[in-house]
C-alpha cells in the first residue's frame, strides 16, 4: 500500500503525467488489479476528466494512504487487500435474456412482486433487449429538463456540468474524511449527479429512471446532490431486488447539499447479497452518506431500510448548518444469519433552532449482530438546538445480539435532547396470540416485525414502503423455529 | 361439537391436568370454576394449541376432528376461539388491520373470498357498536395502550367478527367493573346459538349471574371434581371451593 515513488506536487503529477505515460495500457478496457497513481490518472483518462478531478483524486489518494482502516465499529472481517482489487474495468455484458438468470434470483423477484418490466433490466439482462428504456429514460429527461432539473450520470455531470460539480464535489464529505471515502475520492469510477433549481419541486419520485441505471452502478458509486434555494426533491436510492456483485468491497459516498428553504428526501433500501448461511460471499458495504443544511429553513430527512450486506457500515449524516434546519434519520437495519450491520447516523447542530429525529429499529436473527451507534452533537452557537433519538431492537432467537452506542455531546445549555431506546425480543406469545386468530406462523412474524418499523416504514413514498415490507419478510424468512 | 377424553398435560416436568374429561354439546355454554392455580388457563392453552405445553395422554375432537394434531392457526380455522386472560400487545399493528388479516386468513382456508378493506370495515362497526366501544380504537395498534376493560372488549369484538364455533373465554371477567361486566356478557350472549358452544372459565361467579352457564365444572388438581347446573355456582360462591377439594380454600 506504500507508494512506490516519492510524491511530487501535485501541479507537477498532473501536467507530466503524458510525458511519463502509463504503466497501464490505456487503450486496455481494464485496469490491471492493484492501486498506485497511474491506475489512478487512467481511470481519469478513460473519463476524459478535466484537471482539477485528476487533482483531487490523487489528492485523494495520497491522503488514503496514510490512513488507516477505522476499527472503532462493532463489525468484524479480514483484511482487504487493496491490491488484489480491480480498480477500473468497462462494463461487461450480463445475460441475455431471462432465461439465462440465476433461478434463485427469479424466485425472490416473484416474492417480492417485483414488476415484470423492471426484472430483467435489475438481472442485468442487456436493457434495450427487454424494453425501450430509452424512451423511458428520455420521457423522464425531457420533463425533468423543462424544469431545469439535472438529473444524470456522475460522469455526464462532469462533462455537462464541471462548474457544479468543482464547486459542490467534496464540500459534504471531504476527500479525506474517512479512509472509505478517501479511498472512494481517489477511484470512484461512476453514480448519479442531480440538481434542483431554485425554487422547484421536483415532480417525481426520482426512482424509476435511477433503478434502471441502478444495475449498473459500480462498486465504488459516488453521488451528489444539490437541492437550490426553495428547491424540493425525493430521491430512492437502490432497490428491493437481490443484487449480486462479484465485487466483494462497495464504498460508496453520497453528498447532499440543501440551500436556503431547499428539502431532501433521501430514501434508501439496501438488499446487496448477504452471503450465504455461514457469512460466505457477502458484500461490505462500507459508505459514507452526508448532507448539508446550509441554508436556513432547509430539510433533509434520511430514510433507509438495510436488509442486505454481509456487513454494512454507513452512517448518513446531517449537519445542520442554516438556522431553523431540520435533519432526520429513519432507519430500519436488518441483520440474519452471520451478518453484521454498524449503522446509525450523525446530527450536528451548528446552527439556531436546529432540530433532528433520529429513529433507528435494528432487528436480529441468526447470528447476526446489529449495533446503533449515533452521534448527536449541539455545537456553542447552535441556540435552543432540539434533538428527540428513538432507538427499539428486537432481537429473534438468542443466538444474536443488539447495541446501542450513542454519543450525546451539548455544548449549548439551551439545548433539548431526548434518548429513549428499548430491546425487546419478539415474543411467544405474540406469535400466539397471531396464530389463535387464524394467521400462520410467518404472517405472525411479519405482522409483528412490520409494526416494530411502522414509524420508519411511514416515511418512505408508498410503492416502495409495500416493497420493504415484502423484503423483510422475505429476509427474515425462517428464522422463527 | 366438542369431546374432550382424559386429557394430560405438562409443563416442564409439572403435571398439571391430569384427566379431563367433558363434552360440550353445540349451543351449550359451560363454566370451568376453580381456585387459582388449579389448572383453568392450561385448560385454554391446550385447547388452542399454545406451544411450551406437553400432552401426556388423551384426546379432543371439535366436530369429530382431532384438535391436538393441528397447528394453532388450524385450531383458529377450525373455530376454537381463545379470548385470553392476558390480552397481548402488539405495538405498530392497526387494529382492524390485524383482525382483517385474521378474518381473512380464516376465510380463506374456508375457501370464501376474502373481504376488501370497505367491506370489513363496515362489519366491524357493526360489531362495535353493541360493545359501547369507540370507533377510535380501530385505529389504535392492538391492544397496546388499552386499559384492562378494553382490551377484554377487543377480545370480545374479534370473537364476534370471527365467529368461532367455540368460543373459550378465560376470565374474561377479571378486571371489569360492573357496567363493563355486563357489556361483555352482553356481547358473548348475542353470539350464542345453537351452533356455538362456549368454556368460560372464571374464577367468580359473579360472570355467571350474566352469562348464565348449562354446566358448571369445578375444576381442581388438574382434574373436574364436581359437574352441576348454574346453581352449583351460587353454591361455591357461598362455601368456597374447601368443601370439595378438602381443603381450606376460599373462592
Ligand atoms: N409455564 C409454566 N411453567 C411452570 N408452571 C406453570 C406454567 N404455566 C402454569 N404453571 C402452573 O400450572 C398451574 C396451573 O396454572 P393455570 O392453568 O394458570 O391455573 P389457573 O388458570 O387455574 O389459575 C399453576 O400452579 C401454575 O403455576
Ligand atoms: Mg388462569
Amino acid at each position: 500500500m506504500t507508494p512506490k515513488t516519492q510524491e511530487p506536487s501535485v501541479e507537477k503529477v498532473t501536467s507530466e503525467e503524458y510525458k511519463y505515460g502509463f504503466v497501464t495500457d490505456i487503450e486496455a478496457d481494464s485496469a490491471p488489479p492493484g492501486l498506485n497513481e497511474d491506475i489512478i490518472r487512467f481511470i481519469s483518462h478513460k473519463k476524459k476528466e478535466p484537471q482539477f478531478l485528476l487533482e483531487w483524486r490523487l489528492k485523494a489518494y495520497r491522503q488514503w494512504l496514510k490512513m488507516k482502516t477505522p476499527e472503532w465499529a462493532y463489525v468484524q472481517y479480514p483484511p482487504i487487500d487493496y491490491q488484489d482489487i480491480i480498480y477500473y474495468s468497462a462494463p461487461k455484458a450480463g445475460p441475455k435474456s431471462l432465461d439465462e438468470v440465476d433461478p434463485e434470483i427469479l424466485k425472490t423477484f416473484e416474492k417480492l412482486g417485483v414488476p415484470m418490466e423492471e426484472r430483467a433490466m435489475l438481472a442485468g439482462v442487456a436493457v434495450d433487449a427487454v424494453f425501450d428504456s430509452v424512451s423511458v429514460g428520455t420521457t423522464f429527461k425531457k420533463k425533468l429538463g423543462e424544469m431545469g432539473v439535472i438529473f444524470c450520470s456522475f460522469s455526464e455531470a462532469v462533462h455537462e456540468h464541471p462548474e457544479l460539480i468543482e464547486q459542490y464535489l467534496g464540500s459534504v464529505v471531504p476527500y479525506n474524511d474517512n479512509f472509505y471515502a478517501a479511498l472512494n475520492s481517489a477511484v470512484f469510477t461512476d453514480g448519479s449527479f442531480c440538481y434542483i433549481p431554485k425554487g422547484v419541486r421536483c415532480p417525481m419520485e426520482l426512482s424509476t429512471y435511477f433503478r434502471i441505471n441502478a444495475a449498473k452502478t459500480g462498486q465504488f458509486e459516488r453521488t451528489l446532490l444539490i437541492a437550490d434555494e426553495d428547491a424540493y426533491v425525493s430521491y430512492l436510492e437502490g432497490c428491493t431486488a437481490p443484487m449480486r456483485d462479484e465485487n466483494q468491497l462497495h464504498a460508496a459516498v453520497v453528498e447532499l447539499v440543501a440551500l436556503k428553504g431547499a428539502e431532501i428526501k433521501y430514501s434508501t433500501v439496501q438488499n446487496w447479497y448477504p452471503g450465504d448461511k455461514d457469512g460466505k460471499g457477502g458484500i461490505y458495504n462500507f459508505v459514507t452518506k452526508r448532507g448539508a443544511c446550509r441554508g436556513d429553513s432547509s430539510k433533509i430527512s434520511w430514510t433507509q431500510v438495510e436488509t442486505g450486506s454481509a456487513i454494512t457500515w454507513k452512517y448518513p449524516s446531517c449537519i445542520l448548518q442554516g438556522d431553523n434546519s431540520v435533519g432526520e434519520f429513519y432507519s430500519v437495519a436488518v441483520v440474519n444469519n452471520m451478518q453484521q450491520a454498524d449503522t446509525g447516523t450523525k446530527m450536528i447542530h451548528l446552527g439556531k433552532n436546529t432540530k433532528s429525529t433520529i429513529v433507528s429499529k435494528g432487528i436480529s436473527a441468526g447470528k447476526g449482530q446489529n449495533t446503533y451507534r449515533g452521534l448527536v452533537r449541539i455545537q456553542p452557537a447552535a441556540e435552543n438546538a432540539h434533538n428527540y433519538t428513538q432507538c427499539d431492537s428486537l432481537l429473534m432467537g438468542d443466538k444474536c445480539g443488539a447495541h446501542t452506542v450513542p454519543y450525546i455531546e451539548v455544548k449549548n445549555n439551551t439545548a433539548k435532547v431526548g434518548h429513549e431506546a428499548s430491546t425487546s425480543k419478539i415474543g411467544e406469545d405474540q406469535i400466539f396470540y397471531c396464530q389463535q386468530r387464524g394467521l400462520s406462523k410467518e404472517d405472525a412474524v411479519n405482522l409483528i416485525v412490520n409494526g416494530f418499523c411502522k414509524e420508519v416504514f411511514r416515511k418512505l413514498p408508498m410503492e416502495f414502503a409495500v416493497e420493504a415490507q415484502k423484503l423483510l419478510s422475505v429476509s427474515l424468512e425462517g428464522s422463527v423455529g | 361439537m366438542l369431546i374432550i377424553k382424559g386429557l394430560k398435560a405438562r409443563v416442564e416436568d409439572k403435571q398439571i391436568l391430569n384427566g379431563i374429561d367433558l363434552t360440550i354439546n353445540p349451543g351449550e355454554v359451560h363454566a370451568i370454576m376453580g381456585p387459582n392455580g388449579s389448572g383453568k388457563s392450561t385448560l385454554a392453552h391446550v385447547l388452542s394449541g399454545r406451544p411450551g405445553y406437553e400432552i401426556t395422554g388423551g384426546e379432543v375432537t371439535l366436530d369429530g376432528k382431532d384438535l391436538l394434531s393441528l397447528s394453532p392457526e388450524d385450531r383458529a380455522r377450525a373455530g376454537v376461539f381463545l379470548a385470553f386472560q392476558y390480552p397481548v400487545e402488539i405495538p405498530g399493528v392497526n387494529n382492524t388491520y390485524f383482525l382483517k388479516a385474521a378474518l381473512n386468513a380464516i376465510r380463506k382456508s374456508k375457501g370464501e373470498e376474502e373481504l376488501d378493506a370497505i367491506d370489513f370495515l363496515e362489519l366491524v362497526k357493526a360489531k362495535l357498536k353493541p360493545l359501547k366501544m369507540d370507533e377510535l380504537m380501530l385505529q389504535r395498534a392492538v391492544n397496546e395502550g388499552f386499559s384492562g376493560g378494553e382490551k377484554k372488549k377487543n377480545e370480545i369484538l374479534q370473537m364476534a367478527v370471527l365467529e368461532p364455533k367455540l368460543g373459550i373465554l378465560d376470565e374474561t371477567d377479571s378486571g371489569l367493573d360492573i357496567d363493563a361486566l355486563k357489556v361483555v356478557a352482553d356481547g358473548v350472549n348475542a353470539l350464542r346459538g345453537k351452533n356455538r358452544s362456549f368454556l368460560v372459565v372464571t374464577h367468580y361467579q359473579r360472570l355467571l349471574d350474566y352469562i348464565v352457564p348449562d354446566q358448571v365444572h369445578v375444576l381442581a388438581g388438574g382434574k373436574i371434581i364436581k359437574t352441576g347446573g348454574k346453581e352449583l355456582a351460587l353454591e361455591l360462591e357461598e362455601k368456597g371451593y374447601g368443601w370439595l377439594t378438602g381443603e381450606k380454600v376460599k373462592a
